[in-house]
């Protein structure tokens, strides 16, 4: 669906992506995890050409980007960003609708598609369509920030680190319900982040970045589990135990900790009771138990 | 004050007259220096190559003390209306440049880029997002410069392009305060006025600045097309040389 071939680019002379190859497959949540200035925002503003590459291309849909018609293209691609840029002068409901006049649809049609998507991200449009953003608190904005990049039913959407301005409750919250509508939607999402919780609770596949070079690309376990190398066993260290309970499934973890034995050190019948007794299978749900069962030991 | 009083009631043709003459220089040049000066700003704004230079020609001209401009403008366009709005325009250019430039470049990063990601064209980007978020800052420009108009247009009397300044020289040569007054009363009523207009259309809604400016610049437009521009004549004016400061006052002060 998209990729990157060879892509090098540099800022004042500083290399910040070395030798990118990266395919993203269709449907699939693909996380850029790394720290700040490893070149993750690059990457995801390559797709939508907010950047260009020094040299490489990008193929998205087989044809490359230059052969694209950039505004079509973006129109294509939902955007979301971690602070968020609604327009101010725009109702919540303009805001969405923005996107769809430009394409020049009918205000009927619109109207219908605004009120959808405000409902799918749990925004009634009759409560919230006639107020502006700054009325909003900043998980609401994101909703709407969604709700903006997904009424034009694209096939792609980039995140930049879209959740981590949000408090904890709603950004868990806001998490599943994304990870919902793109896998109900079949969506291509690209996400940036650099928290290590956040991928992997949501990814596919991670792609983990540092010093401009990919690390290791895989899936959540392999990355956690199997880390390639030193730098990405660093990287995930701090969360590598709280990582593991939210990559896998509760029954992964029951056998993972038996197996692995992580838990040694520490009281890990506490943890197994509450993770037993609760049936979901969310990962954010397993993660909640993990705070619960920390904050009980503290 | 009971004597300036009647000579209001005296002379309130006249004093009529002027406000409107003063009215009529300032919002002429006025209405040129928004449509010029937010062109200006939008220019500079996409050729960012020329901003510098840009603005430091509109500063010089701000710069220039306001008898010495017209006194620049003498040789090329005589005396008269013209010249005198020559030089206000000039006066009101600077903070309506300025401020649409720096409204512009004001909005958020953040709203600009998702304008951009959402597949806008430039021109789109501009009249959908950048000019309307920054409007309150062109707003501000255009206040300012109404009050530098207002006050600078008194001095267009020295011109012979009337205004309320008329009133203000002549009673400074015949020494009569009253006379004085009923120009400078007037003027800065004027000055008052504009301000707190222009202070409340920049607080409202964007339909009604779009009403204000519409009424503003239509009104212009039909007062210059009632007046037949007979105004900006350069003859008929130059025929009648009514202001200017006696050469022996202005003598007798040295």
């Amino acid at each position: 669906m998209i990729s990157f071939e060879n892509i090098e680019k540099s800022f004042y002379q500083q290399l910040v992506l070395k030798r990118i190859n990266l395919e993203i497959q269709e449907g699939e949540l693909m996380v850029l995890l790394g720290a700040s200035g490893s070149g993750k925002t690059t990457m995801l503003r390559m797709i939508n050409a907010l950047e260009k590459p020094d040299s490489g291309s990008i193929e998205i849909s087989n044809k490359k980007i230059a052969e694209h018609n950039l505004f079509a293209l973006r129109k294509q691609i939902g955007y979301v960003i971690q602070k968020v840029g609604l327009f101010p002068h725009y109702s919540v409901f303009d805001n969405v609708a923005t996107i769809l006049r430009l394409k020049g649809e009918k205000e009927g049609l619109i109207k219908q598609k605004v009120h959808k998507w405000l409902d799918r991200v749990g925004m009634s449009a009759s409560i919230y369509g006639h107020k502006y953003p700054a009325q909003l608190s900043g998980g609401e904005a994101q909703r709407i920030g969604l709700a903006r990049a997904l009424v034009a039913q694209p096939k792609m959407i980039l995140l930049d680190e879209p959740f981590s301005a949000l408090d904890p409750i709603s950004r868990v919250k806001i998490r599943n319900e994304f990870r919902k509508i793109q896998q109900e939607e079949h969506l291509t999402a690209v996400m940036v982040t650099h928290d290590v919780l956040e991928a992997v609770s949501m990814a596919d596949r991670i792609c983990l970045l540092a010093n401009g070079e990919i690390q290791q690309v895989g899936t959540t376990q392999e990355i956690i589990f199997h880390p390639k190398n030193e730098l990405i066993k660093k990287f995930m260290k701090g969360d590598q135990f709280q990582a593991s309970l939210a990559s896998v499934s509760l029954y992964e973890i029951q056998k993972y900790i038996k197996e692995q034995s992580i838990l040694e050190n520490i009281d890990s019948s506490s943890v197994l009771d509450f993770l037993q007794n609760s049936d979901s299978k969310f990962h954010s749900e397993v993660l909640d138990a993990f705070y619960k069962w920390k904050e009980a030991n503290t | 004050m009971n004597s300036f009083y009647d000579f209001l009631i005296k002379n309130k043709a006249e004093v009529f007259k002027q406000l409107m003459e003063h009215i009529e220089l300032t919002l002429v040049s006025l209405c040129i220096a928004i449509l010029l000066g937010t062109t200006i700003g939008i220019l500079i704004v996409i050729y960012q190559r020329s901003t510098k230079t840009v603005l430091s020609i509109v500063n010089t001209m701000q710069t220039i003390p306001s008898l010495a401009l017209l006194g620049f403008l003498l040789p090329f366009f005589g005396i008269g209306v013209v010249p005198a709005i020559i030089a206000l325009f000039l006066y009101a250019l600077l903070p309506i440049v300025r401020n649409t430039f720096t409204g512009i470049t004001e909005v958020d990063a953040a709203v600009k880029e998702s304008a951009i990601a959402m597949g806008m064209k430039r021109s789109q980007l501009l009249f959908k997002v950048e000019l309307p978020l920054a409007l309150p800052y062109i707003m501000a420009g255009i206040r300012t410069a109404s009050v530098i108009n207002v006050g600078v247009a008194t001095l267009s009397a020295f011109i012979a392009a009337g205004g309320l300044g008329k009133f203000i020289l002549q009673g400074i040569q015949l020494n009569n305060t009253n006379m004085i007054l009923a120009g400078a009363i007037p003027a800065s009523l004027l000055a008052l006025f504009f301000d707190a207009i222009l202070g409340k259309v920049q607080k409202s809604s964007l339909k009604i600045i779009r009403w204000f400016s519409f009424i503003l610049f239509g009104g212009v437009l039909v007062y210059l097309l009632i007046s037949g521009f007979q105004k900006l004549n350069f003859s008929s004016d130059k025929k009648e040389l009514l202001g200017g400061f006696p050469s022996e006052f202005v003598y007798r002060e040295f």
